[in-house]
């Protein structure tokens, strides 16, 4: 028998004739097993797991038919009181953001306890000697620190440990993980990921992964389930997924995974320095009237150039100091010292109004296309305030802005409407054309397409790479994604806190990285040995 | 937390030496003789004379203020100018009536309040909810003077339970304090029952919809549990805010209630001190009020370090 068995499950919206999410799915996990379930967003795979664990939102998702087994008992038949004393007792689950996931106001050796106060009889020193124990085996340091302190005085990785002490403290059979390290660096990722492989084989515990990411699956899964849009597309042993995908979408997701292996320089097409950066420094924290403690030196002695018409990738994990490069060249922060050059003008130390003519040749695009644009204006107004400000007329305004829809693949009679009628990947597009609408020389994106899907992900960069060969447009794109900078950057810089460890060409970089922190990062990189768009594994 | 404590405590010290200079200056630079404000329209010219004195007119201003900086600082806040009695015992007589009615309103509103909030966010959009928010809708919507007349038709008048109106201290008869003070908490509290279970349904909805709330479910814990361990103290920082501001407002401004139940509380002691111009009087209710909302303001930051421990000075 199965040890968790999901027969033809459907979830639907909570209303009459309400949309279905997630349409007649069957998911079996055997004992010991760990199953990867795959999908882009609005898959529904996030909801499949809540409706496992009882916790779909109230008033909102309901499943409407189908059968959940665990262990042969139908978990969907339970009382409430019942299905509380299976959680975390037979079945667990750790969430993406361990930050959010934790309550900031108790310490996490209390909210670890609580399970066991949940759940046993213990007395205090059996329940805290078993915190303790759990603690080590998650691999933390000075546990006794640790289980004194609030989530907000440990780092990511820290807190994913604690939640996953936090699950499987009672040996559930079951563990249900859901995207539970996207959130996190890649270094920590790794760690995170060997973690549960480690624990899952010493404790037989079988786990349901949920991620977007196909560099995980090919990491740890033992077999697949592929969901698109509420319906299980496919499902199989890992290597036959991976190696010979049956279903389109399958192969289409498998295809849209960017390689490692950096694409092969292009010719340059210009001389011109759009950007050129020299000795920056940025300290946070100096100089604040009683400030305590010292000042964090978020960027130490970078200098790098951009030409026109290539892109240069800064790379590096969080901390590293990459957005507070963009910031500082993008003047939203005050740099401490250093030079910017922008089209061979110095504008560090300028004041905003002698900024004024150079702030148009620098635009941004942000990582949160949801976020990014004024919900009250519409795209065409959100398109125009910049060159009306500059100057331009209204009318000539507009057209441009019609042209730039085009140019970035809108549908006709966007201009008028507003954002939330939009998909991420098409937000994400206006964004591009507001920023073009002022013509810059030199384009900043920001994690500009980590919060998309990653088959939009392939759209957004393919459109960066065009409308660069046709206006010429230097790109300074931040990233913390190794296969995105492999494949758009023709050069790439690596940061370490705050330090710039290795820049040139990315074939090099990535290709033969000389500093130890880039070779630990492409280590890292989950999925290095399998070249998804291709069904293979990489060739040595 | 005590260095972060003290710290707090000095940077009041200059706050309220704003307040004090604005006091100062509010009769030093009214148009016109603050002697002859003062005296009114029928004033002789040696009763003039006489305030000028009294209030140290004829000398330089520095001198003045370190004068009366220095009195304030000995409790000497000045005369009534009215009465003829010292300021600080008039307004010490006044203050206990209406600390007890602040201290009895808050007490009972956040022990109705907060559970009924806690209530209506849990069961969101059932009928509890609907009838906590009408509630609190009628609560602001019905001025404070018709709930208190209402009060009194239906206890005092028509069942004859509890007295019409007055006040006695609660150290001559503790049992006709009570009385008498039930009617104008419960009138007060009218508004500030709707005002802090709205505020605890508002920001509890919000940290229910919190992924931490999500693990405590994931982990079995009960409703219960979740509800008051893990989000209620999570929400509580805005209700902190409301409950504090509220304390302050009724120290400072209840003169209807006061009013209507005839109670000899410093509301009435101000409009009274205004109509008459009794400008010793107002400049030390201003100093007093302004201390209480400095005082109140304290301790509602430093509960929110005890409530966060993310909240550090």
């Amino acid at each position: 028998m199965s040890l968790l068995e999901i027969d033809n499950l459907t979830v639907a919206v909570d209303r009459k004739n309400g949309k279905t999410v997630v349409r007649d799915i069957s998911i079996h996990i055997e004992p010991g097993e760990l199953v990867c379930l795959v999908g882009e967003s609005g898959s529904g795979k996030s909801v499949s797991s809540l409706a496992t664990m009882g916790l779909l939102p109230k008033g909102a998702l309901k499943v409407t038919a189908g059968k959940i087994l665990l262990d042969g008992e139908n978990l969907l038949d339970l009382s409430p009181s019942e299905l509380r004393d299976r959680r975390a007792t037979r079945m667990s689950m750790i969430f993406q953001e361990p930050m959010t996931a934790l309550n900031p106001v108790h310490k996490v050796g209390d909210q670890i306890t609580e399970v066991l106060e949940a759940h046993t009889k213990l007395s205090n020193a059996d329940k805290h000697a078993k915190v303790m124990d759990m603690l080590k085996q998650v691999g933390l340091p000075d546990i006794e620190r640790v289980a004194g302190s609030y989530p907000h005085q440990l780092s990511g990785g820290q807190r994913q440990r604690i939640m996953i002490a936090m699950a499987l403290i009672l040996e559930p059979r079951l563990l249900i993980a859901d995207e539970p390290t996207t959130a996190l660096d890649v270094t920590t990722q790794k760690q995170i990921l060997k973690l549960i492989k480690d624990l899952q084989r010493e404790h037989g515990t079988a786990v349901l992964f949920i991620t977007h990411d196909m560099g995980v699956v090919a990491e740890i899964a033992d077999r697949v389930y592929v969901m698109n849009q509420g319906d299980l597309v496919e499902d199989g042993p890992v290597m036959e997924i991976l190696a010979t995908p049956k279903e389109d979408y399958t192969r289409k997701l498998l295809s849209s995974v960017p390689s490692l292996v950096p694409r092969p320089a292009r010719a340059s097409v210009s001389k011109k320095t759009a950007l050129d950066v020299s000795d920056l420094n940025k300290f946070y924290g100096a100089g604040r009237f009683l400030a305590k403690g010292s000042a964090t030196h978020a960027v130490q002695d970078v200098s790098f150039k951009v030409t026109a018409g290539r892109t240069l990738g800064i790379v590096g994990e969080s901390g590293s100091g990459k957005s507070t490069v963009a910031r500082c060249i993008m003047h939203l922060i005050e740099p401490t010292s250093g030079g910017i050059r922008v089209g061979g003008q110095q504008i560090s130390g300028l004041s905003r109004r002698g900024l004024k003519p150079y702030r148009k040749k620098l635009q941004m695009v942000f990582q949160d296309p949801y976020r990014s644009l004024n919900p009250r204006l519409t795209i065409e107004e959100s398109i125009i305030e910049g060159p009306v400000n500059y100057g331009t007329p209204k009318a000539q305004a507009k057209a441009r802005a019609a042209e730039l829809l085009d140019l970035v693949g809108m549908p006709e009679g966007s201009a008028d409407r507003y954002p939330h009628m939009f998909s991420g990947g098409q937000r994400q597009r206006i964004a591009i054309a507001r920023a073009l609408a002022m013509e810059p020389e030199l384009l900043v994106a920001d994690e500009a397409v980590s919060a998309l899907d990653v088959s939009v992900q392939a759209q957004v960069l393919n459109l960066l790479a065009e409308i660069q060969e046709r206006t010429h447009v230097a790109i300074l794109f931040i990233t913390h994604d190794l296969r995105v900078a492999a494949q758009i950057c023709d050069e790439v810089a690596v940061m370490q806190r705050g330090q710039v460890v290795e820049y040139g060409p990315t074939a090099d970089v990535l290709g033969a990285p000389a500093h130890d922190y880039t070779r630990s990062l492409l280590t890292a990189a989950p999925g290095r040995d399998w070249d998804f768009p291709n069904f293979r594994p990489v060739a040595a | 937390m005590p260095t972060y404590f003290i710290r707090r405590v000095l940077a009041a010290i200059p706050v309220m030496l704003v307040v004090a200079v604005f006091v100062f200056l509010l009769l030093r630079l009214t148009p016109g003789d603050p002697a002859a404000i003062l005296a009114g329209d029928m004033a002789t010219p040696d009763q003039l004379e006489k305030i000028r004195t009294s209030l140290g007119l004829n000398e330089p201003v520095y001198v003045q203020f370190t004068r009366w900086i220095g009195g304030l600082l000995q409790g000497d806040f000045g005369t009534s100018l009215i009465s003829n009695t010292p300021v600080i015992d008039l307004v010490a007589d006044r203050m206990w009536p209406t600390i007890w009615i602040a201290l009895i309103t808050i007490t009972l509103s956040v022990i109705v309040a907060v559970p009924m909030g806690v209530l209506a966010a849990w069961k969101h959009r059932s009928w509890v909810d609907h009838a906590v928010m009408t509630f609190s809708v009628l609560g602001f919507s019905v001025p404070v003077f018709v709930i208190g007349y209402l009060l009194i038709k239906l206890f005092a008048l028509d069942l004859g339970w509890l007295p019409v109106q007055g006040y006695i201290a609660p150290s001559q008869d503790f049992a006709a304090f009570a009385a008498r003070a039930v009617l104008p908490a419960l009138t007060l509290a009218s508004i500030y029952i709707a005002l802090i279970a709205r505020m605890t349904r508002a920001s509890l909805l919000d940290v229910l919809g919190e992924d931490y709330v999500r693990t405590a479910r994931a982990k079995g814990l009960t409703e219960r549990r979740v509800l008051f361990r893990h989000a209620l103290r999570n929400a509580a920082v805005p209700v902190m805010t409301v409950i504090g501001t509220g304390f302050a407002l009724l120290i400072s401004g209840v003169v209807v209630t006061e009013s209507v139940f005839n109670i000899p509380g410093l509301g009435r002691l101000t409009v009274d001190s205004i109509f008459a111009r009794d400008y010793p009087v107002i400049q030390a209710l201003i100093l007093l009020t302004s201390g209480v909302y400095v005082g109140v303001n304290l301790i509602i930051d430093l509960s929110y370090s005890l409530l966060d421990p993310r909240i550090r000075y």
